[in-house]
């Protein structure tokens, strides 16, 4: 839509600013942009797909201040000033995250569609075995959990809000277990 | 998605003044709920008030007398993952855990968990389908439609529905309270309360008026807190909406219950007590099974199955067993 017609429907533009993989952004955004469609279209940060756009399927997934969250179901203008990564920010200097080279090493996909949510998802689960956070899939509530008791029940529950068309989830579960070990 | 202008709140007082004057103003924190239902344009507000920067709402505060109080904009993960939280009620801690994925956890609001609408297919569908919900008059597609995850209690010809949060089975159960600010002040809502049934007029899901805040949800502190568990049965393993859940809580002497706390989920358009099963339940002892689910049965009396859902009748009763035999279990 031009900017001449967004102006005859009144539309209101947000000034927000971010910093997105280590990069200060500044965007002025429809207020009903998502960050989802902010990334993909005013970053052109193609990495994170667009894929239920509902909450559905994970596919969306990216990092705020550290913590994985859909994209899809959050507005750009709600994230003034926070850190934003995508899957375009894991890679350092040629070096893969350790995510990212596990998912290789055992094979985590076939289309790949769902790769950059999986692999945020994934990276994110692991800090959060890290904290101790407990899962549905915890035994004991009261016990504190850590990386070495991510058992495979552990990684299936946390990694739930991914879904796999492909249905690769057992080499994603193998990929998510050898990453963990290698933290 | 529709179009609408976004403001941002600073201040409660200002909030509330500014969506009491404004009848197409929506208040957005995690967005989870209100954004999708946008998007299937079963709401249409023109504007939403963001108010995630609104002071001192994300707090969770373990109280010294054994209760909680919990922050309107404390996150899901949050709530669940706090070491008191954990301790003295895990059935908070299961119902959250149990709710949604990791992603959305991390996003959701508990003031925004507790104003969640359906999920019935008819209400979300984006071909506006009858539903007196959206459309007050246009009809209930589900009552004579498909309606297998549909209501068997409370339900009205009109509206069908149920409830699809998790945590507000728990809370009901455990008597909390909603902690609500308007423009003369405050008011604390039991939770039993806060929820309507939808009789002729579904639309309107919750007591709470416009210009109204929730700011806190607090949960007082009970013996059967601890002794607490929330057992969630869904057609996939994880990440999906309750087919019949319960929340259950006890207190006991040796192996007999002494007090029980005993709601369902994915029955009714509310977090659904069992308050007779409560009752029936003191005095009856952890290992008698048949003693226990005769007791269950008298909150089934008035259950009343649609076409396809008659099944739920006999399998909340066994989730409410099996969710009680495991809270004893901790007792």
């Amino acid at each position: 839509m031009s900017e001449t017609r967004r102006a005859e429907l009144g539309e209101q533009r947000v000034a927000v600013a971010l910093t997105v993989n280590g990069r200060a952004c500044r965007l002025a955004v429809e207020p009903r942009t998502t960050l989802l469609d902010a990334l993909r279209e005013d970053l052109a940060l193609t990495g994170t797909k667009k894929a239920c756009d509902r909450g559905e399927c994970g596919a969306c997934t990216v990092h705020v201040e550290g913590r994985r969250i859909l994209s899809c179901m959050t507005l750009a203008a709600m994230q003034e000033g926070k850190q934003i990564t995508t899957i375009e920010g894991l890679e350092h200097d040629g070096q893969l995250h350790a995510v990212q080279a596990a998912f290789i090493e055992q094979d985590g996909f076939q289309c790949g569609f769902c790769t950059p949510g999986q692999i945020m998802s994934a990276v994110a689960v692991i800090e959060e075995a890290k904290a101790g956070w407990p899962s549905a899939a915890t035994a004991d509530l009261q016990r504190p959990i850590s990386l070495a008791n991510l058992s495979k029940a552990e990684i299936r529950e946390r990694m739930s809000g991914n879904l796999c068309r492909c249905s690769c989830y057992p080499n994603i579960v193998a990929a998510v277990a050898e990453a963990a070990t290698r933290s | 998605m529709h179009p609408f202008a976004l403001l941002r709140a600073h201040d409660a007082t200002a909030a509330i003044a500014a969506h009491a004057q404004d009848p197409e103003l929506a208040f957005i924190a995690g967005g989870t709920d209100l954004l999708g239902l946008i998007k299937d344009r079963a709401t249409l507000p023109a504007r939403l008030l963001d108010i995630n920067g609104l002071p001192d709402m994300a707090r969770i505060d373990a109280r010294p007398e054994g209760g909680l109080s919990i922050g309107a904009l404390a996150r899901m993960s949050d709530v669940a993952v706090h070491p008191e939280v954990r301790k003295r009620f895990p059935v908070i801690t299961e119902a959250l855990l149990f709710s949604a994925s990791g992603q959305l956890r991390n996003m959701a609001s508990i003031g925004g968990n507790i104003m969640q609408r359906t999920r019935c297919a008819y209400f979300r569908d984006e071909d506006d389908l009858p539903c007196n919900k959206r459309r007050p008059g246009s009809g209930c597609a589900a009552r004579h439609g498909l309606n297998r995850n549909h209501a068997i209690f409370g339900w009205s010809d009109v509206c069908v529905a149920t409830n699809p949060s998790d945590l507000a089975v728990a809370l009901a159960a455990l008597d909390a309270h909603v902690i609500v600010r308007g423009a003369s002040g405050e008011r604390s809502i039991p939770f039993s309360e806060f929820h309507r049934l939808p009789g002729t007029t579904p639309a309107t899901e919750t007591v709470l008026k416009r210009g109204e805040l929730i700011v806190a949800i607090e949960v007082p502190p009970s013996p059967e807190g601890r002794a607490s568990h929330y057992l969630k049965l869904r057609d996939r393993q994880s990440y999906e909406f309750a087919l019949v859940s319960a929340a259950a809580a006890v207190a006991v002497d040796g192996r007999r219950l002494r007090s029980v706390r005993l709601a369902l989920g994915g029955v009714a358009p509310k977090p659904w007590r069992l308050t007779a099963a409560e009752a029936a339940l003191s005095g009856v002892s952890l290992d008698d099974p048949g003693a226990l689910a005769r007791a269950i049965a008298a909150s089934f009396g008035d259950a009343r199955p649609l076409a396809h859902n008659a099944f739920k009748i006999e399998l909340a009763q066994r989730v409410a067993l099996r969710a009680l035999q495991i809270a004893g279990e901790r007792a």
